[in-house]
């Protein structure tokens, strides 16, 4: 998902081309900002000779409306698993059957039957994550493990928590927080999360996507975000610790897909083989700094990353988290209402 | 044999025939770059919105404009004015105007004292007016950032002298973009009043002065009524802008608070919902002509008055 000041800061498009431009073949990827590890793609390069070429987005609504108008050219896309079926029910998305690929065999099982994607023959893996809190354990003692650090605050942290102004993941957060599922529809549950947000609005001081640099100095002293963000943190301030709310959190997966336009669908199979080994998988998590869903990977991670309280659910949530899925547009309609009079 | 008459007649009409066609690449590019999308933003906001952005081609429908204005109670249906957009665009609306007028006190003086200097060092000060220029806007608005910030420029050096004891908390405010927004349209506020100063027959004023006129008299009716198409084009060219402001309420505001240009990003985006969205961008359109026209004409009323 958001990898932090990338949507804003890193709009430019981001190349990256090898000096091998006699290259056999070519491959275009567009992807999140700051999401792709050089090393991993020139080593693809050079295994294959295929000149690959990176261009970024910084959301899912950008990336679906581009690639729908068409002409981009690009080959390999990579939306979030929320996205995915609406992809595919457009008919974007190439039947790729990566079950088939040798490398398949390294694929995480709990990552196969995945609601979006059921046997995965369309897609497979990039990075995945949670979704939880933040705090500058300096400033607060307190209990963590709950999204009443943001929706409630303690006065110690009030006036210095920061949101990030993601629309589906925060309204899930606040209907979570009052007993609710997954894209209820259910308005007097809808009511109690927007009552919630209201109120706990006027103790926030931003609602910002680039969360690790004031963290880490102390601009805030509280944030929602994505664990990868929240290791990133911990790495510059050891003050800051990643709690996982036990009202319930989601998973997030962002995948990679074939396009059904793509000019080079081969290499694009190619690519995908190869994103299945571990050793690549492994050089992937040790840039972006999520885990991949490829079993044996952490073998090739930097050492900082193995046992990392960011990177593993506790074991007492694991069957309170949630696939992150894409509401229906009835219910996407209510929730835009709800966020649209919050941020007035 | 034609006549001389005849003659000069053909070539006047050749002559208003080359002059059309010199003129018809930048009208046709007017025409296909300006109205064109134009057109296609008025048809989206009569469509039916897509399920997931977009909109359903040829389907029609006044959804989108209705919800410009009006809400359904999300949770009970009765339909109420949309309370949320009328707070976001009064919010616009009143820090472009703020914007503007605090452009206008702070460029005013600036541009008398570039046109009161020596003509050979004017070009010189303009000069130095137009570097933040060659920055781009984002660049300019992170700088900006920086300043204002807790740990920032601003509250060190407020600290230091021992004014406060704890930082300001500007960035993320209302007051944050403001500064940004003033900061970086007053050069727009400068130069078309330095244009108008630089016109100024400096004679009037000493007359003025002759005729016992106090310092605030001859600012109020001499200098005033005689640079005022350059404060019209001035504050134009900041309130307009500041209008449909998008960086810098992004960046510095800390997106708690929307204006205007967040709002239609946020149709666009994340809320997916096209129709409203083109009706909103419509809309600010529609405010920014009705300012503008409002306020030339009533500019123009107070000179005519002058002579």
């Amino acid at each position: 998902m958001k990898l932090g000041i990338a949507g804003l800061a890193a709009a430019g498009a981001m190349l990256i081309s090898a000096s091998a431009s006699w290259a056999a073949g070519e491959l275009n990827i567009y992807n999140w900002g700051n999401y792709t590890s050089p090393e991993m793609i020139k080593k693809f390069e050079a295994q294959y000779d295929v000149k690959v070429t990176i261009t970024d987005y910084d959301s899912n609504d950008t990336a679906l409306a581009k690639i729908r108008a068409g002409g981009h050219g690009y080959d390999i896309a990579v939306p979030s698993g929320n996205f995915l079926p609406v992809w595919i029910s457009e008919g974007l998305v190439l039947e790729a059957r990566p079950d088939q690929m040798e490398n398949f065999k390294n694929m995480d099982p709990r990552f196969v039957d995945v609601p979006f994607d059921p046997g995965r023959r369309y897609s497979i893996p990039w990075q995945w994550g949670t979704f939880g809190v933040v705090v500058n354990t300096k400033a607060y003692t307190g209990d963590i493990d709950t999204w009443k650090v943001v929706l409630d605050p303690p006065p110690e942290l009030a006036g210095k928590i920061n949101v990030v102004p993601e629309m589906g993941d925060m309204i899930y957060v606040a209907v979570k927080y009052v007993g609710g599922e997954m894209c209820t529809g259910d308005k007097e549950v809808v009511k109690k999360a927007r009552d919630v947000l209201m109120a706990a609005k006027p103790k926030w001081v931003s609602m910002e996507y680039s969360t690790i640099e004031p963290m880490v100095k102390g601009d805030f002293l509280a944030t929602t975000d994505w664990n990868g963000s929240a290791f990133r943190q911990r790495l510059q301030n050891p003050d800051l610790k990643y709690g996982y709310p036990k009202e319930g959190t989601f998973i997030w997966q962002d995948t990679v897909v074939i396009l059904k336009d793509a000019k080079n669908a081969e290499n694009a199979k190619l690519f995908f083989n190869f994103m299945m080994d571990p050793e690549n998988a492994g050089m992937l998590s040790g840039f972006a700094r999520y885990a991949n869903g490829i079993m044996g990977s952490e073998k090739y991670m930097p050492a900082d990353m193995i046992g990392a309280p960011e990177l593993t659910v506790p074991d007492s949530l694991k069957d309170k988290t949630d696939f992150s899925i894409a509401c229906p547009p009835d219910v996407q309609e209510l929730y835009t209402a709800v966020w649209t009079d919050l941020m007035k | 044999m034609a006549s001389a008459k005849e003659f000069l007649e053909a070539s006047e009409r050749k002559d208003v025939r080359d002059r059309w066609l010199l003129s018809l690449p930048a009208l046709l590019i007017i025409f296909a770059a300006a109205l064109g999308p134009l057109l296609v933003v008025l048809l989206y906001s009569f469509m039916v919105k897509g399920d997931y952005g977009d909109v359903k081609l040829w389907q029609w429908s006044t959804e989108g404009w209705f919800s410009v204005f009006f809400q359904r109670d999300i949770f009970d249906d009765t339909v109420s004015l949309a309370d949320a957009h009328l707070t976001i665009l009064w919010r616009s609306v009143w820090l472009s105007f703020l914007t503007t007028l605090l452009a206008l006190i702070f460029g005013f003086p600036t541009a008398y004292f570039i046109a009161t200097r020596p003509e050979g060092t004017r070009d010189i000060w303009l000069f130095l007016i137009t570097i933040p220029f060659w920055t781009n806007l984002l660049i300019r608005t992170f700088a900006m950032m920086e300043v204002i910030r807790n740990e920032g420029i601003l509250n060190t050096v407020l600290i230091k002298i021992g004014i406060i004891d704890a930082p300001l908390q500007i960035l993320y405010t209302d007051t944050a973009i403001m500064l940004g927004m003033l900061y970086v349209y007053l050069p727009l506020m400068v130069l078309p009043l330095y244009a108008s100063m630089e016109k100024l027959d400096f004679r009037l004023v000493e007359a003025a002065y002759d005729l016992y006129a106090t310092r605030l008299r001859v600012l109020w009716r001499v200098i005033i009524p005689l640079v005022k198409p350059g404060v019209i084009a001035g504050s134009i060219l900041v309130f307009i802008p500041a209008l449909g402001a998008y960086v810098t309420p992004r960046v510095l505001g800390g997106g708690k608070n929307m204006m205007l240009g967040n709002l239609i990003e946020l149709q666009f985006g994340q809320g997916r919902n096209w129709p409203l969205g083109a009706a909103l961008s419509i809309t600010l359109m529609a405010i920014v002509m009705v300012a503008m026209l409002v306020y030339v004409r009533q500019a123009s009323k107070g000179t005519g008055s002058h002579g």
